[in-house]
């Protein structure tokens, strides 16, 4: 048993290689697919998290800051097949938004995803900004700092906390299986990325295939790890010197 | 004094916090060009004022009236700009010393490098002006924010006893730096301290404050005559150091 489990892992490691160096067109697809929803998921729940959570932070009550807190916890335990059940009413023809047309659309799969990083990049960013100094603030006011200047001031300070929040959020988007399943339905060629394609191959018993598409899964999410990363030590430079 | 319109003017303050008043000010005039030590126990009230002062705080009751403007609830960006503060603990961010003492004139949009420069020196730090900040000692670090707070030519500057944790040496930098600012451009200038003797070396002014009130506010040479009022003789002779446990009865005699 033990010997056939080696087998798997090295057939699906030499097979995960010659995918990749074979160029095979449909993983190409699936990747580039992954990629599209996964960061454009993790662009709207920046866009919406990043400033959200600094606002909450700099300015919120505590009344909002523990509501949002507790929107945030929950979040960590929300199972995003619900959040793909919400998503997958709300545009389903019959579904307020079944005009838009998006449902077994990446469109769908991008809003499901959105929704389920949202909360995690707001919260975490909302944390960061707390965690910062709480002297820097009046210092900056006393300066002559507007509200955007003291927010950017403050937002570079915690800017290793804030990166953080946007990995988890892309951590949360390219691991998500339920909600794109339901609001994509994994078509072939359309709405299957690799999250369900390693479903798919697992369930027809190529669990050789499913183990390489799970390998290149967690490559890609070290390469755009470290590329946030680089990405933040470049800003954090640019902005020290 | 001259009769003109004070450049400070605070009417009816009363500042509390949990039902408990902690500032009480029926009226409060500083003068332009005034160099004023404010001195009082621990939990007298000064830093509440310097931050009024400051505009970080509004009045709970009672209003401000500076270079003759009425201040509102949220004051207006020019109005805060004349204004700045250098706090006990400096804060500077992860950058060089000269982009520190930049960083006010930056928020203006301001580049006047000769000015920065200039003040480095006069901070005694040229040799580290491309050095980062946060790596220099705490004293250096307090020199880097009076520069700092200098740049932006403030029309009033506030500092809440920004020498309190410093060495002798520090601490007469930036004595020596105030008076120059003070003699040169006539800057207004108000900072809280507990040290009785740098009060009298460089303030032209002292105010006490006692649980919330102003007990005096003269010229140095009244404040430290025999003459001054009990309660700032109390002081001076250090009865006054620890603030007593009933804060609501009556002053001391």
């Amino acid at each position: 048993m033990r010997e056939n489990s080696w087998n798997t892992i090295r057939t699906a490691l030499v097979e995960a290689l010659h995918l990749i160096l074979s160029g095979d067109p449909m993983l190409f697809q699936i990747l580039r697919l992954t990629l599209e929803v996964a960061l454009g998921a993790l662009f709207l729940a920046s866009l919406v998290g990043v400033p959200g959570g600094a606002f909450c932070g700099l300015r919120g009550s505590s009344r909002v800051r523990y509501v949002v807190r507790g929107l945030f916890y929950t979040a960590m335990g929300l199972p995003p097949v619900v959040v793909g059940l919400a998503v997958y009413l709300l545009v389903s023809r019959s579904g307020p938004l079944g005009d838009w047309a998006w449902l077994f659309t990446p469109r769908a799969m991008v809003a499901a995803q959105t929704l389920l990083a949202v909360p995690l990049v707001l919260g975490l960013t909302m944390a960061a900004v707390e965690a910062v100094d709480p002297a820097l603030g009046p210092q900056l006011v006393s300066l002559g700092a507007t509200s955007v200047q003291k927010a950017r001031y403050i937002l570079l300070e915690a800017r290793g906390g804030v990166l953080a929040a946007v990995a988890a959020g892309f951590g949360a988007a390219i691991s998500e299986v339920g909600a794109v399943m339901l609001v994509g339905g994994n078509i072939d060629g359309q709405t299957r990325v690799l999250t369900t394609a390693i479903v798919l191959e697992t369930r027809r018993g190529e669990f050789s295939m499913a183990l390489a598409l799970g390998l290149i899964l967690i490559g890609l999410t070290v390469v755009v790890n470290f590329g946030l990363l680089l990405l933040g030590r470049a800003g954090g430079i640019r902005a020290e010197r | 004094m001259p009769n003109a319109e004070p450049l400070v003017h605070l009417v009816g303050i009363r500042q509390s916090y949990g039902g408990r008043c902690v500032l009480d000010l029926p009226e409060l005039e500083i003068r332009s060009g005034e160099f004023l030590a404010a001195l009082g126990p621990s939990g007298a009230g000064k830093t509440t004022l310097l931050r009024l002062l400051s505009l970080i705080e509004a009045p709970h009751a009672g209003f401000l009236r500076i270079e003759g403007e009425t201040v509102a609830a949220r004051p207006p960006l020019a109005l805060r700009r004349r204004i700045t503060t250098v706090f006990q603990r400096p804060r500077l961010l992860p950058r060089s010393v000269t982009r520190n003492v930049a960083l006010g004139l930056d928020m203006r949009g301001v580049s006047d490098p000769q000015r920065v420069e200039d003040l480095i020196e006069r901070v005694g730090l040229a040799d580290f002006a491309h050095r980062p900040a946060l790596k220099l000692s705490g004293g250096e670090q307090q020199r880097v924010a009076v520069a700092r707070a200098l740049a932006i030519r403030p029309h009033i500057l506030l500092l809440d006893e920004a020498t309190a944790n410093l060495d002798p040496q520090n601490t007469a930098i930036i004595e020596n730096l105030l008076v120059q600012e003070h003699r040169d451009h006539g800057t207004t200038i108000v900072f809280v301290t507990h040290d009785q003797f740098q009060a009298k070396r460089i303030a032209r002014t002292c105010m006490m404050l006692l649980e919330g009130r102003i007990v005096a506010h003269q010229p140095v040479e009244e404040f430290f005559a025999d003459s001054a009022a009990p309660e700032v003789r109390a002081f001076l002779s250090g009865e006054l150091l620890f603030p007593r446990d009933d804060r609501s009865g009556s002053r001391p005699d």
